[in-house]
This record gives C-alpha cells, sequence and structure tokens, in this order.
C-alpha cells in the first residue's frame, strides 16, 4: 500500500481569554497523533523498516520543506506538514535500501511546489511521491499492508482514534462514503469474479488501510472544497479503484487517489476561475 | 524577479532529476550485474575460476518430485499450500568413502529415492532394496526433508525423514538395509514439519534431534475438519506446529523435552540450524520462520534462552526459509543467511545476512543484516541456500534456489495474494477465504542466484556465466565432493520438477582441504565438530552439521578452497566433547580423515 498519512494539519489555535494549565498548538495534534502510531506499531510490531530509514525520510521531507519554502515564499515554512509527509514515506515505503527513502520524500515534498495550478498543489504529496517511486523503481519498493500485524484490536485502535479525529475536523463524511462505496463494490467484484467476498473485503480490514481512508484521502489541501463535491470524488475514488481492482492491479486505492484527486482538484479550480470572470464581468456591467 | 523566476526553474529541473533518479540507479545496477550473462565454460572457467554442468541424466538420476494433493476442501489454492517437499540431503550411508544422495518425493505413493554413488560418475537409486523409498503411503503423511545423523554411534548415519504426517526414524544396519524404528524412539504419531536438525545439545555424546512444525500438529492434511489451517498473520503468525526437541536417551528412546529446555514456540518454522556461535562450546539453534520474525536460541548447555529480539535478528518479520551459516569474512566468525521474498513492485522483503557487529562477542553478540551491502539480498521468493568455496579461492561463495510456483507465464496470482495478506487474521486465517488460484503463477520461472564472494564484502551473482540457467521451482540445496575430485558439486531439489545436479570443474591452479572427522567421546558423526583452519595469514571456520539450508543438509566432510600457492599452518578441531586438537601443516589437495582422539 502506500501513499500519505496527510493528516488534516489545523490552523494554530486561537488566543484565549484564559490560560489553560496545558496548550498544544493545533499544529502539532496530527503530527503528534501520526508520530504516536508509528512508535505503537514499531514497538509492538517492528512495522518499520529501521530508525534510521524513517529518520532520513522525515529529515529529507522537512529540510527540503525550508528550503523551497524559503525560495518560494521568502520565508520558513512550518515544518509540521512536511513532518508528516515524512512520517508517511517511512512508515508506507518498504524497500530494502535507504536511498528509496529519500528520494520518495524529496520527490513528495517537490511536487507540492512544483506542480501548482492557480497557487495551488494538485496532488497529494506522498500520494504522489509514493506511486511515482512504485512506477519507476518497482524493483525497489514496495508497500504492501501487511506490517502491522493482522489482528483486530490494532484495527479497532486506529478505526477509534481515526474516527474521533476525522469527525472533529468534520470530515468523517469522506471515510464514511469511501467505506460504504468500497464495500458495495468489494461485493459487486466478488460477484463477477467469483472470489469470496472475504477476499474482497480483506484489505480494508488491513491497517495500512485504514490509515489511507482516514488520513490520505481527507487531505485538505488536497480535497475539494464543497461537502457535496468531497462525497462525488471519493465515491469515484472507489469508484476507479474496483475498476483497477478487476485489473488485479495491487496498488489500486493509491492509483485511483492518484489520477481522480488531481482531476477533481483541476475542476474545482476551473469552476472557481469561471466563477471569479463571471463575477467580473458582472461588477463591470 | 528575474532571481525567483531562475529559482524555479532550477526547481523545477531538480523535481524532473529526481524524476529521472530510479532509471539512473536501474541503470548503474544492470552494469554491476553485467556478469549474469551465459558465457561459455572456457571463459566462466578463466573468469570466475569454476563452472556447473548439469550431468543428472548422465549420472544415471531421472528424478522428479511429486507435489503433495491435501485434502479437496483446499483444492482451490492447492498449488500454494502444498508448495514443499523436495529436499535433499547427502549421505555416505554405506561408508565406502563416496557420498550418496537421498530425495523425498511427496505425493501420497510416490517414492522417495536414495541414489548409491557408484564411484563411477554415476548413481544408482537403491532406496527399495534398502527400505527407504516406500514411505509416503496413505495414512501415513508424505516426506518434507531427510536429515542424517548416527543416533547409536554405530558408526553408520541413521535416517530421519521430516513429514507432514507421520515422522520416521529408521536405523542404518550398516549400510546393508534400514529397519524402521519409529515407536520404540517414541515420536509422536503426527508432526507437520519442514525442518529438522540432528545435534548435541548436551554434549553427551549422543545426537539429539530438533524438529521445528509448520502446519499445527493437531491437522491431518488429508482429512480436515475446518478450513481455519493458515497462518492467522502474513507476518506475526503464531499458530503454526510446536516445536520438538527430542533428547537421545541412548538406548534408542528419545525423550520430548523441548519445553522443559526452553523451546516453546508455534511460529511456523521452515528451516533451522546449529552452530556454536559464541565459542560457548554449545550449539545453538537458529530457527528461521515462515510468517514471522526467526528465533535464535542460545544454548548453555541444558537449557535455550530465546535471543532473537536481543541480538537483532529476531524482530522485523519477514518469511524465514532458510538458514545456513558460513564464516564469509574469513574471520573465524559465522554469518547467517535467511532467504524471504523480494517481487518487484509487490513485496520487498530482502533476504538477510546477519553478520556479527564488531566488537560484539559471547552473550553479548549482535547481528546486523549486510546482506544489502554484500550484494545477497534480492533472490526472488528464494528458499534453499548454501555457503560454499565453489570456486576454491579460499572465500565462501552462496547458491541460492528460489522460484514459488511456476504455472501459467501469463498470469499471476500476486494480486489476489497481497490482497488477502493484508487482511485481518479471521480472513488470512481461513483457507475458504482465499481466491482460486486456477493455474496461475506466483513468483514463477525465477533465475537462481550463485553469488561469487570477492572476500573483500562483496558477492556477485554469475549463476549464468557459470552454468545454472534453470528456472525450476527450487527448494533444497546441498553441497558436497560428489566424486572426490576437491570441488565441491551441487544438488538442488525442485518442488514438482527434477532433481538437478550440477556438476563443478574449477581452475586447477586453485588448491582446497577436506576433512572428514569421526567421534569417539563425541558423537560418532561428529556433527557439531568445527575446524579452523589457519592459512596464509587468514582462518576459516567450518562446522560438522545435522542440517542446514531448506530441508537439506551437506555433505558431512568439511572442504576448504585454499586458492593459489597456499601455506597451511594448522587446522584446529574442536570436537562437541570439548577436546581441542591441533594438526600442524595438514597438506593441501587432500582428505584428512580424522578421528577424535581419545
Amino acid at each position: 500500500m502506500s501513499q500519505q498519512l496527510s493528516v488534516p494539519v489545523l490552523p494554530p489555535t486561537a488566543p484565549v481569554q484564559k490560560k489553560p494549565l496545558f496548550r498544544i498548538d493545533n499544529r502539532y495534534i496530527a503530527p503528534a497523533f501520526i508520530t504516536c502510531i508509528l512508535l505503537a506499531g514499531h514497538l509492538s510490531f517492528g512495522i518499520l523498516e529501521s530508525y534510521q530509514k524513517t529518520l532520513l525520510a522525515i529529515v529529507t521531507s522537512i529540510l527540503l520543506e525550508l528550503i523551497l519554502g524559503r525560495i518560494f515564499f521568502h520565508k520558513w515554512v512550518h515544518p509540521a506538514s512536511a513532518y508528516i509527509t515524512g512520517i508517511s514515506v517511512g512508515i508506507l515505503v518498504r524497500s530494502p535500501a535507504f536511498w528509496p527513502y529519500a528520494l520518495c520524500s524529496a520527490i513528495s515534498i517537490t511536487s507540492k511546489y512544483v506542480l501548482r495550478v492557480k497557487g495551488r498543489h494538485v496532488w497529494n504529496p506522498s500520494n504522489f511521491g509514493i506511486s511515482v517511486m512504485l512506477f519507476l523503481a518497482a524493483e525497489t519498493v514496495a508497500t504492501l499492508s501487511i506490517q502491522w500485524g493482522n489482528y483486530l484490536w490494532p484495527m479497532l485502535i486506529i478505526w477509534a482514534l481515526g474516527s474521533v479525529i476525522i469527525w472533529r475536523l468534520r470530515r468523517f463524511h469522506i471515510t464514511g462514503i469511501y467505506v460504504v462505496s468500497f464495500i458495495a463494490f468489494a461485493f459487486l467484484r466478488s460477484w463477477m469474479t467469483g472470489s469470496p467476498w472475504q477476499s474482497e473485503i480483506a484489505p480494508i480490514t488491513g491497517p495500512m488501510y485504514q490509515l489511507f481512508i482516514f488520513f490520505m484521502i481527507t487531505d485538505p489541501k488536497t480535497t475539494v472544497r464543497s461537502t457535496k463535491g468531497q462525497c462525488l470524488v471519493v465515491f469515484l475514488v472507489a469508484l476507479v479503484e474496483m475498476v483497477m481492482r478487476l485489473d488485479q492491479i495491487v496498488y489500486a486505492p493509491f492509483y485511483a487517489l492518484f489520477i481522480v484527486g488531481p482531476i477533481a482538484m483541476l475542476v474545482e479550480i476551473w469552476l472557481d476561475s469561471r466563477r471569479t470572470n463571471f463575477t467580473k464581468l458582472t461588477v463591470v456591467q | 524577479m528575474k532571481g525567483n523566476q531562475i529559482s524555479r526553474i532550477c526547481v523545477a529541473l531538480f523535481f524532473v532529476a529526481l524524476l529521472a533518479a530510479p532509471a539512473v540507479i536501474k541503470r548503474i545496477s544492470a552494469g554491476r550485474d553485467a556478469d549474469r550473462w551465459k558465457i561459455d565454460a572456457k571463459t566462466a572457467l578463466a573468469r570466475h575460476g569454476f563452472y556447473l554442468e548439469e550431468v543428472s541424466h548422465a549420472a544415471g538420476i531421472n528424478f522428479v518430485h511429486q507435489s503433495p494433493k491435501l485434502d479437496p476442501k483446499l483444492d482451490a489454492i492447492m498449488p500454494e499450500v502444498a508448495s514443499m517437499g523436495a529436499s535433499v540431503s547427502i549421505v555416505d550411508f554405506d561408508r565406502d568413502g563416496w557420498p550418496d544422495i537421498y530425495v523425498t518425493n511427496s505425493a501420497i505413493g510416490s517414492k522417495n529415492a536414495l541414489y548409491r554413488n557408484m564411484h563411477d560418475g554415476t548413481f544408482k537409486d537403491v532406496a527399495e532394496e534398502m527400505g527407504v523409498a516406500d514411505v509416503n503411503q496413505p495414512g501415513t503423511g508424505v516426506s518434507m526433508g531427510a536429515v542424517w545423523g548416527d543416533f547409536d554411534n554405530d558408526g553408520y548415519e541413521d535416517l530421519f525423514l521430516i513429514k507432514w504426517g507421520r515422522p520416521e526414524l529408521f536405523h542404518n544396519d550398516h549400510g546393508r538395509g534400514f529397519t524402521r524404528v519409529t515407536e520404540q524412539a517414541g515420536l509422536p504419531p503426527r508432526i507437520n514439519a519442514n525442518t529438522a536438525i540432528w545435534f548435541d545439545y548436551d554434549g553427551d555424546g549422543l545426537l539429539d534431534l530438533f524438529v521445528g512444525g509448520y502446519y499445527s500438529e493437531d491437522i491431518d492434511l488429508w482429512h480436515l475438519t475446518t478450513t481455519r489451517i493458515m497462518p492467522d498473520s502474513f507476518e506475526y503468525a503464531k499458530n503454526g506446529g510446536r516445536k520438538y526437541l527430542f533428547h537421545n536417551l541412548g538406548n534408542g528412546k528419545f525423550e520430548e523435552v523441548s519445553e522443559q529446555v526452553g523451546i516453546d514456540s508455534r511460529r511456523w518454522a521452515l528451516a533451522s540450524a546449529a552452530a556454536d556461535l559464541r565459542g560457548t562450546g554449545h550449539p545453538d539453534l537458529f530457527v528461521s520462520n515462515d510468517y514471522g520474525v526467526s528465533e535464535l536460541y542460545f544454548n548453555d548447555g541444558k537449557r535455550f534462552h530465546e535471543v532473537g529480539e536481543r541480538t537483532g535478528v529476531g524482530f522485523a518479520p519477514k518469511s524465514g526459509m532458510n538458514t545456513a551459516f558460513g564464516d564469509i569474512l574469513n574471520q573465524g566468525r559465522y554469518a547467517v543467511y535467511v532467504s524471504n521474498i523480494s517481487e518487484d513492485g509487490i513485496l520487498i522483503q530482502g533476504n538477510n545476512l546477519w553478520v556479527p557487529k564488531e566488537g560484539t562477542t559471547g552473550n553479548g553478540i549482535q547481528y546486523q543484516n549486510l546482506a544489502r551491502d554484500f550484494g545477497v539480498e534480492l533472490g526472488g521468493w528464494s528458499f534453499g541456500a548454501q555457503f560454499g568455496d565453489l570456486n576454491n579461492d579460499g572465500t565462501l561463495d552462496l547458491y541460492l534456489t528460489n522460484g514459488y510456483i511456476s504455472l501459467d507465464r501469463h498470469r499471476s496470482y500476486w494480486y489476489d495474494f497481497s490482497k488477502v495478506a493484508g487482511g485481518n487474521s479471521s480472513i488470512i486465517g481461513d483457507a475458504k477465504n482465499w481466491p482460486a488460484f486456477e493455474g496461475r503463477s506466483l513468483s514463477g520461472y525465477q533465475s537462481k542466484k550463485v553469488w561469487l564472494n570477492d572476500g573483500a564484502g562483496k558477492f556477485v551473482d554469475v549463476a549464468r556465466a557459470v552454468g545454472v540457467t534453470d528456472t525450476y521451482d527450487g527448494r533444497s540445496v546441498a553441497l558436497a565432493d560428489l566424486w572426490n575430485r576437491g570441488v565441491l558439486d551441487v544438488v538442488v531439489a525442485n518442488q514438482n520438477g527434477p532433481l538437478l545436479l550440477y556438476r563443478n570443474t574449477v581452475a586447477p591452479e586453485n588448491h582446497w582441504i577436506e576433512f572428514e572427522l569421526e567421534g569417539s567421546t563425541s558423537n560418532r558423526s561428529a556433527i557439531g565438530a568445527a575446524v579452523t583452519l589457519f592459512w596464509n595469514g587468514q582462518q576459516q571456520v567450518q562446522e560438522v552439521s545435522g542440517g542446514s539450508g531448506f530441508a537439506a543438509q551437506n555433505d558431512r566432510r568439511l572442504h576448504f578452497g585454499l586458492g593459489k600457492s597456499p601455506q597451511i599452518q594448522k587446522a584446529l578441531i574442536r570436537w562437541p566433547s570439548g577436546k581441542v586438537q591441533t594438526i600442524d601443516n595438514p597438506a593441501a589437495d587432500q582428505l584428512h580423515k580424522i578421528k577424535e582422539p581419545v
């Protein structure tokens, strides 16, 4: 499996009247959550190839973000987002070599700055990075989603924590629509191919897949803005994934997001620009 | 503004360079692997110092392995669940001084073969007349491997048959035949195992027997009451067969003592081997498990202590399918080679080469995986591997066989495999949830690896260059100097495929020395005896093994390549009894037969 755990990064907390005893900047909640998952997964299951490889992915990611932010925006960009991209690469990339971790992080972060349309990046960075690595370096990189054990309790923990966070961020509908669509399509595939339905459902029961549905497809920077649009897009991701699965493509969910995500963003940007032009025209008239 | 644009163009170019990087790295690697191309024997001899010629038919061997057919409830995924059983072990069962070959078959009613060395380049199957052929009868299970050891110290190697079903112990009647002594020995009625080794864990001079279960022993694979027989996790499964340690009581009986000596695991064992890894005089036990981490048991002579995680070898779970020891850097220390699965773009576990960390010894020994640094990491769906000096240059090379299921070349099962493998235990653990195989391949038709050691920390694959071009589904590899020529030949057992016999031709300028050890106070097979050879300012240690690789056993004779112009200082023999014997200036290009001094 692949891609990013682009946990939505919240804006800094607003000033409050009464200073609480302990307060954490909202920007650190998501990175802290991902770090906890990483540590829990590694200490209990040994999910990482090695600490060094994950560290390499994180350091590369943050360094590039700082450098490119300086070049493009003339300021030091907050590293929370880059940290999440790095840690996503560290968790999801499986390779015996070191270089894919650095390269994947570098591609992910750089894509954010190079592949922009009207000031918005259209690909989820780590989705882009990992998909590219799978296309171009298949002999060295894989992301099979088996490294968190296949047991019930990690699945329940991630479902519970993920649901709480996504609910709080008001993006649970994205995850919900995707899960319902996936399950419906799984039964359809089972009917079409004759495979046991359990085997078609199986991927979504894997912890890595859960990270995909909670944190990757909900990334605010690379999803459309309207709620209806988000529901439609995530349904289309599931649909494209279903078609790819019929063609036995192992990394179908990520490739589906890789294809559908930017198209949706481009459509939204185009609609925005039409709306702006229309408004300008109305004002002129 | 202009500067900003230049910066952006530079970043865009940097991005393009990043995207091009994998292709560049691939190209560099391709250049490094140029020796994979097939060349003629003469060139191979000049370039690599040896070549291998497949001579099984000329040697009178026409053995083709047949896979088991288990309960019909498993029909949909039969190629996967019945994908093992081809094995080879080397033994001089009649003590005529020439290595013989025993191979297993795995279909109900099929027969195993014992190839007697006829001393003229040919072999003759004498399994039937010796009574060790018809061992796969209905109701008794089928063969998965065989290991040889003289459990009663009468001078003749006895046979333990590893099975899915009823394990069998055969006493060697002075090379004239075999008598089945399973019940007398006290072995259990069913073990679904793929690995076993002979070793004297307590140093009492009697060979004990370790057996590692794969499927649970509760399961009759031909009469299933449930289809929930699969591993409950792809990487953390603990619902496999139990482990057995049969302590030799010396009266033809064995006592099962695994739990009381600290071996208590239900991981899915596929390969095991024992060697004195810490220089304590006691053989430590290394178990490579499928669907999980490897286990390393330190042996204090009475009890075993599992230290896999502490030593570094038992943390990252993979699909362990091989255990082989080799002093690859001529430092007098063993590295451990564990094979795993690598499939481009889907699953890159990489094989493990566990090398002792500098400065760590004894109980504090730590291992680091240097497979990538040494160039022996990617070998496809890897199975059996053995270390041996194939070109007699003085360093241990590595022969690896691979390939899982070769059926339809154009249709792969990998998609369905990865789909289920990532699922919850309730799904993966039930065979009925696995999609039907329908004649598809799963990492089939793979090229083998013959990794040549340059002695400085790099191995180069020369398989095709030296004549290894087969793409059968390899399982088991054994090395032996089959015709007493001072070179290591290679025997490979293939699943559903022919037994291959690669005859080795080595450049004559490279020298060698061999040792055939016989214990007196120690077990007579001398299993566990280690020879450290000192020559030309270097040393190499090798140990007589009671089973290693995957379902395999090399010849008990130890073979050392010496390179050109060897000056041998001494051979230091450390016997399992604790005795240390020194042989000064042993002559090169000879087999030295050495009996343990009383």
